[in-house]
């Protein structure tokens, strides 16, 4: 599929440059080259695609859709789905928070959404069918939406509403059901497009640096470290690996585009898919700036047990996948 | 009339950005509108919006969760 990439990567190298097949730089540059631009084309078709997605169903829709359907458990799968196509910035999370509290949707719902949202959107998903292949993506996702779905149906069976900050609570007294009547957009999809595209360039363009950094650091390190380098130390007979490598990832905060072309070089190096996973879901997932955020609407205790809970899901699905590869 | 324009966010990078956006179809079309960033999250949630930013006009949204083109606002203002 991607064989013409190559062809060019190849051109590139090979006869522009004129530089010698044999030598390392100009394998490195030749992988960057191929990466880079197949990682790029693949990140503009996801964005592309899950941009008319969303201009159909956007957020409000949601909420709406979660806050007056009876689903009958079915709703955390819904929120969890709805997390994956809708595009999320960590600062709108408490607008969100309130929105759907507001709506009257359970809190364990909501927080499967917030799960899931930063964990599977557009960006990872496109960066890794580029690195791992449509197989180890579909994993990803499914994972992804079962990981906010079993964290969301935890968090409900806590009964958590006590540890909300006042101002929420009172908001929660006054939920409603059917509060604003959404106004669609009404729009032809002609019309959408050029909205749509230049949606889609702001995100390529926000992303960008990180994936070439990312893509930059990873070519590095496939030159650099042996083949197998980490099996020695993180093998998966190893039973803390996915447990230390999940809570070392925590508070570090970074987006999906920059850890996932590291990630892919730490696999094809020896470390276990899950372990790595169970690392990235960790660094994207959780961090220690959304905690911060989410200070104004729950107690420390809160936030405490929400991160608790959704790190030992990560735990979980990290050993889990390393059972499947 | 003098409108007021309102830029809903809590300071991510794309409420800078969309703040930007207006300021500069406000300043280059000679518009005469106030532009107020609110940046407190209880004020942001009185407009019932669930994604930031947004841009309000005369305390009424008009865009929402992302940064609109240049076209978008100045269609909005006049």
């Amino acid at each position: 599929m991607f064989d013409w990439i190559q062809n060019i990567a190849d051109w590139f190298v090979f006869d522009i440059f004129e530089m010698n097949a044999e030598s390392h730089l100009a394998e490195a540059l030749n992988f960057f080259i191929y990466d880079t631009t197949k990682i790029l084309l693949l990140l503009f078709v996801v964005i592309f695609l899950m941009g008319i997605v969303n201009s159909y169903f956007p957020i409000d829709k949601v909420r709406n859709y979660l806050s007056r359907n009876k689903l009958y458990g079915f709703e955390y799968l819904m929120a969890s789905l709805f997390g994956v196509v809708t595009p999320f910035c960590s600062c709108s999370s408490i607008p969100l928070f309130i929105g759907f509290v507001k709506g009257g949707i359970p809190l364990g719902v909501t927080f499967a959404f917030l799960v899931t949202s930063p964990l599977v959107n557009e960006v990872a998903i496109g960066l890794f069918i580029g690195l791992f292949g449509i197989k180890t993506t579909i994993i990803y996702v499914v994972s992804g939406v079962l990981l906010g779905m079993t964290s969301g149906i935890v968090l409900q069976k806590l009964k958590l509403e006590k540890h909300l900050t006042p101002w929420v609570k009172d908001v929660l007294a006054n939920a409603e059901k059917e509060q604003n009547i959404f106004v669609a957009e009404k729009k032809t999809f002609s019309q959408r497009i050029p909205i749509i595209c230049n949606e889609v360039l702001t995100i390529m363009k926000g992303v960008l640096p990180y994936v070439i950094i990312g893509i930059a650091i990873g070519g590095l390190m496939h030159g650099y470290i042996p083949e197998g380098f980490f099996e020695q130390y993180m093998s998966k007979e190893n039973l803390f690996a996915v447990p230390i490598a999940t809570i070392l990832a925590v508070p570090m905060y970074s987006n999906a585009s920059g850890i996932l072309p590291v990630a892919q070089v730490l696999v094809a190096k020896g470390i276990p898919l899950g372990t790595a996973i169970a690392f990235m879901m960790g660094v994207v997932g959780l961090s220690l700036p959304e905690a911060m955020l989410l200070k104004k609407v729950m107690s420390f205790k809160l936030i405490g047990i929400f991160f608790g809970v959704v790190t030992l899901c990560i735990i979980i699905s990290g050993y889990i996948f390393n059972i499947i590869f | 009339m003098s409108k007021t324009i309102k830029i809903l966010g809590t300071g991510c990078p794309n409420c800078i950005r969309t703040m930007k956006v207006v300021e500069d179809v406000v300043k280059e079309n000679n518009i005469d509108a106030t532009v107020e960033k609110v940046e407190d999250i209880m004020e942001i949630m009185k407009y019932n919006i669930l994604s930031t930013p947004a841009v309000v006009v005369n305390e009424v949204v008009k865009l929402k969760g992302r940064v609109p083109t240049k076209t978008e606002v100045l269609e909005l203002l006049v």
